[in-house]
């Protein structure tokens, strides 16, 4: 469904050419759910920006249901199908959460519909259709309420930018959820999901692993995920014991 | 009244018949029907002209409208509304001014609104501009608002002036005895050629008043805007000023604070935000499918509700 060839962005800075994404080559298949892990700064977020038609490849091609999309606008991809979840959210002023999903939904959509995709995120809606998506709302709330605005896009491409940032109170397995109901309702979707979380990386069809630009790693699911721990040894030791309490006492 | 004179009284009253409560409709400066209430006594001055708007103490959610629409081009006036709000009342007032000006001349409506609210009273204050017309002369709007709030009274004043007005100077003048609490919202928004100026004075005379004077705006096109708030504090009391605006196109806006403290428990605060749409605004709607030009309006539309 979306593939990407030899992909590369440049930007300059201080006079120099510094290239953040560095002939990336991927596809994703449809019916798929595929996971790009790798350390902060790889090019993770550019990459998902790349896709969105937010940045312009300087070299490389991007097809999405077969066609090239490299000089399609964003508006147009998002038209096509493809739906992104920022990694930090974009606050209004004056913009509820409603309209937002309106928008997002593309027509009229009822108040009780818009209540359904604020609950599956865990939201309770009642307090939040009429809410301002501004300062007021606190970072993981807002997080939720783009990962609504994503579901009410029934897109067949949803890229989501490290949504689990947002669950403090919510589960994993609720967004799992969303994730696996997504998959389910809107026919041949894929989901490409920027995460460094094992349970999201445990349910990937494929995973792929993004290092100074570059495809460090691609495979199934059961090619890459052992290789993983090595990485993740690498990170403080109380981090992951955090981590585990953490997964731990969601779990409960 | 005419077609035209019907949308401008929608324009700028949301009303599409006759309004409960009382009301005195002006139309070419003329009053186009009028009703008193037995709470609200609506009556012409006999000085100059304008109306006294004498509202009994203890009137509970009753409302008056006061709209004018002008429709003659050339037509200037200068109308003196005084408001005897009394003690404990709760009422909504809406007034409003709608110019179509289809000729040459200009067309100019200075309201000039005291009010004179009692004490305990709530009053929620409506007003809405609104221009419209192709012809050359211009519609001017250039209110005057005094505001006189008796002890623990509450005023909310909602101003509002989107379309079509071609040049206004608004002064604005309050005064708060004790407790009394001050809340104004301004929303504006000038196009083409523009001029809108806004003037706050508000005299936090008595203690634990306070008032919040909020202004968001945008300016498009070679349109410009200045926003002059000032607030005065001689008692424990609490202030703030905010101009919050957009700026597009070339157009141009100047935020002027003043605050001024003339006692040690005073506490005031101002702040101003100038400055484009943010380029991640537009995007976020962009992935959501919007064109740059739809997503602006939603950006534009959002801000200034
Ligand atoms: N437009 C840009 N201009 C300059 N540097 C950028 C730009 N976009 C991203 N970067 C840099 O590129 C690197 C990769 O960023 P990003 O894609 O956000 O990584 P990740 O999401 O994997 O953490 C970072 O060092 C970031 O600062
Ligand atoms: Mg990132």
């Amino acid at each position: 469904m979306l593939e990407l060839k030899n992909v590369s962005f440049q930007v300059a800075e201080e006079g120099t050419d510094k290239e953040i994404v560095r002939g990336i080559s991927l596809k994703v298949p449809e019916k798929k759910l595929i996971v790009v892990t790798g350390p902060n700064g790889g090019g993770k977020s550019t990459l998902a920006r790349l896709i969105a038609g937010i940045e312009k490849p300087t070299a490389g091609k991007i097809f999405f249901g077969g066609e090239d999309i490299t000089e399609k606008s964003v508006t147009e991809r998002a038209r096509m199908g493809i739906a992104y979840a920022f990694q930090q959210p974009v606050r209004f002023k004056g913009i509820r959460v409603v309209d937002l999903i309106r928008i997002a939904a593309g027509k009229k959509v009822t108040a009780a519909e818009a209540c359904d995709y604020l609950s599956a995120v865990g939201l309770c809606a009642r307090d939040y259709v009429d809410r301002e998506v501004n300062a007021s709302l606190s970072g993981g709330e807002l997080k939720r309420i783009e990962i609504a605005t994503v579901l009410a896009r029934k897109a067949k491409l949803s890229v989501f930018d490290e949504p689990e940032a947002g669950i403090d109170l919510w589960s994993f397995r609720n967004l799992i959820d969303v994730f696996r109901n997504m998959r389910e309702t809107i026919a041949d979707s894929s989901i490409l999901v920027i995460s460094h979380q094992e349970r999201i990386l445990n349910i990937a069809d494929e995973i792929i692993v993004i290092k100074d630009g570059r495809v460090e790693k691609q495979g199934s699911r059961e090619e890459i995920y052992p290789s993983l721990g090595a990485d993740s040894a690498e990170a403080p030791a109380c981090d992951r014991l955090l981590k585990t309490m953490k997964d731990g006492m969601e779990d409960a | 009244m005419d077609e035209i004179q019907k949308r401008l009284l929608m324009e700028v009253a949301d009303l599409h018949e006759v309004p409960e409560g009382a009301y005195n409709i002006r139309a070419n400066s003329q009053s186009a029907g009028r009703r008193s209430t037995e709470n609200i006594e609506i009556i012409s001055k006999q000085d100059v002209s304008g109306l006294e708007i004498r509202i009994r103490p203890g009137t509970k959610n009753e409302s008056v409208h006061i709209p004018v629409v002008m429709t003659e081009s050339g037509l200037k006036e200068v109308v003196y509304n005084d408001f005897y709000i009394g003690e404990g009342s709760d009422v909504v007032i809406i007034a409003g001014c709608g110019i179509d000006n289809c000729g040459n001349q200009d067309s100019q409506h200075d309201g000039i609104h005291r009010f004179f609210v009692g004490p305990g009273a709530k009053v929620r204050y409506v007003e809405k501009h609104y221009g419209s017309g192709e012809g050359k002369g211009k519609r001017i709007l250039n209110p005057v608002t005094e505001v006189y709030m008796q002890q623990d009274s509450t005023m909310e004043m909602e101003m509002v002036q989107i379309k079509g007005v071609d040049d206004t100077e608004r002064t604005t003048v309050a005064e708060l005895d004790t407790g009394a609490k001050l809340v104004v919202r301004e929303r504006l928004m000038t196009h083409g050629e523009q001029r809108a100026i806004s003037t706050y004075d508000v005299k936090l005379n008595g203690k634990d008043s306070s008032a919040d004077v909020v202004s968001r705006s945008v300016a498009r096109d070679r349109s410009f805007q200045k926003f002059d708030a000032k607030i005065v504090g001689k008692a424990p009391c609490s202030g703030h000023t905010e101009c919050d605006s957009i700026i597009m196109d070339e157009g141009r806006i100047l935020a002027v604070p003043g605050l001024e403290a003339d006692h040690v428990d005073a506490s005031l605060f101002h702040e101003a935000a100038i400055g484009k749409i943010a380029g991640e605004q537009l995007t976020k709607l962009m992935t959501l499918g919007l064109t740059e030009a739809e997503a602006e309006e939603q950006i534009i539309n959002g801000f200034l509700r």
